[in-house]
């Protein structure tokens, strides 16, 4: 008897926390629906394409190449992010620069996106600071794999 | 004699558009109430032309999907009766529809017509039937389709079924004794009188435990989820494990049917079906010396829309309590109906009698 009243308690508890959910948060959903601005939201849904999470500022999104001064490539073709690349994804043509403080820029910098898983290691071993990931582009999606191969030399 | 043939086929038609709607919407209702229990949104992104209205038109695409799917049965199933197993469940239950008054009645070109499809005079032994039969349904899914999967799946829900069944007459036993009528109509009209003079005599009042072991094997018969034992989506995926398309879709169906039924009868039975508290025809005659005349096109109004209100809230909280609970195991859940429901069910009825009696 004491055992079945206290399972009706557990019962009637665990209604609670359902029952009290759903009114808190229509009364939030309803105050939105009239325009009433309030701090706390009905649901913690973000509806992503409409509506953006921002990213952390040390999120590693699609790479990029900071370009010089004069709007070129900063890379200088040293291949270093090529051998660190745990994926091997990234492929670097070197080329001759006319400027004679620069030795190489590279004629063609592919990084396949199909391999790619984002480490960061390029990164980090790129003795110029020329390959960054901070674009924040996330949506990388595509129907291809050729469109997946980003050529970072081209702007 | 045309006229009333007429008639009969439009209120049909009627309540049967009015079931169907409403186990649409509830499709709608479910997703976003369990969201909104969950901190979600639900399914919002369905819209026609742009306007998504909360994503109102979801049942809609689900119907379309379910429409282009492909008719699917396996080899060794026996063809016949795997079509007709889904067709058994949908029938049974929506003809359980018929027999629940939707309002009092209307006046309309010198005649009465009363808001009932049909009034019967066993209508609570009518619609108990309807759901007992719906148990065809499963079991004939469950044996045509030659999956073991099924046919355990099936069985359990025949079992589960058949087991309810017994406490869900027993505890409409002590309802009939205090309404001597098995009309649902004649239930509904004697819910009109006050009860110590203030409390509308509504079942509620008169058979709490009644209504309480009522509502519980009424659960467990629309096999939803405290109660789907007969699905067992961890386990066994249940009597519908093979079928697809749109006989898939009237399984689900009969189950947003059921939920209906069991909130009309609920509502018809216990919380004074289409009555509003101290409103006869005339008016509201407040317990507290109050009158207010109200003209007799809004007394039907008001009556039609309680009655919804009420069934739309019984449906509420049978998604409420479908979110809230896990399952139970198969061994808990014949506990249940037999160690508990049934005893509390009798016990109901003796009490309801002692007290009959002690009152002359």
């Amino acid at each position: 008897m004491i055992k079945a009243w206290l399972v009706i308690k557990e019962l009637l508890r665990g209604a609670w926390i359902t029952f009290r959910h759903f009114f808190v948060n229509m009364t939030f959903h309803t105050l939105r629906l009239f325009g009433i601005k309030t701090k706390r939201r009905g649901a913690v849904t973000i509806q992503y394409p409409e509506e953006r999470k921002e990213l952390s500022p040390r999120h590693r999104s699609l790479h990029r190449i900071r370009p010089r001064d004069d709007g070129k490539p900063s890379c200088v073709a040293c291949m270093l992010c090529v051998t660190v690349c745990p994926s091997e994804c990234i492929s670097v043509e070197a080329a001759e620069d006319p400027d004679p403080e620069v030795q190489k820029v590279p004629a063609k910098f592919v990084v396949d996106l199909n391999r790619c898983c984002f480490c960061g290691f390029c990164v980090e071993a790129c003795p110029v600071d020329a390959i960054r990931m901070d674009t924040g582009e996330i949506r990388l999606a595509s129907r291809t794999r050729a469109g997946l191969e980003a050529r970072l030399d081209k702007p | 004699m045309l006229a009333d043939v007429l008639i009969v086929l439009a209120k049909v038609v009627l309540a049967l558009t009015w079931t169907l709607l409403l186990a649409l919407f509830l499709t709608w209702v479910e997703r976003k109430e369990s969201a909104v229990m969950q901190d979600r949104i639900g399914a919002n992104r369905a819209s026609v032309f742009g306007l998504r209205l909360f994503g109102l038109f979801q049942p809609f695409a689900d119907a379309i999907k379910m429409l282009f799917k492909e008719d699917f049965a396996p080899t060794f199933a026996q063809r016949a009766l795997h079509w007709l197993a889904p067709m058994f469940s949908f029938f049974f239950v929506s003809v359980a529809i018929v027999a629940v008054p939707f309002g009092d009645s209307v006046r309309l070109f010198g005649r009465r017509i009363p808001l009932q499809v049909v009034d019967l005079s066993a209508a609570v032994l009518f619609v108990l039937a309807m759901l007992s039969l719906g148990i065809y349904g499963i079991l004939l899914s469950g044996w045509a389709s030659a999956n073991r999967y099924s046919l355990i799946g099936s069985l359990r829900g025949a079992a589960q079924l058949v087991s309810y069944e017994v406490a869900l007459g027993l505890s409409l036993v002590g309802l009939i004794m205090v309404f001597p009528s098995l009309s649902l109509s004649r239930i509904v009209e004697s819910q009109g009188a006050l009860l110590f003079g203030f409390l509308p005599k509504w079942g509620i009042f008169l058979q709490p435990l009644g209504f309480a072991v009522f509502f519980l094997a009424g659960m467990a018969g629309t096999k939803r989820v405290p109660f789907d034992l007969p699905e067992g989506e961890s386990e066994i995926i249940g009597f519908y494990t093979e079928y697809g398309g749109l006989k898939f879709g009237l399984f689900m169906f009969t189950d947003f049917l059921e939920v209906i039924v069991l909130a009309a009868m609920s509502t018809t039975l216990f919380f004074g079906g289409w009555q509003v508290p101290w409103l006869g025809d005339g008016g509201f005659a407040f317990p507290w010396g109050g009158r207010l005349a109200v003209a007799p096109w809004a007394v039907t109004v008001l009556r039609v829309l309680a009655f919804n209100l009420k069934v739309f809230f019984f449906c509420w909280l049978q998604i409420l309590t479908r979110w809230t609970y896990p399952r139970f195991r198969y061994d808990q859940i014949m506990d249940l109906g037999w160690k508990v429901l049934v005893p509390l069910g009798v016990g109901n009825i003796l009490i309801t009698g002692l007290i009959l009696a002690a009152r002359g």
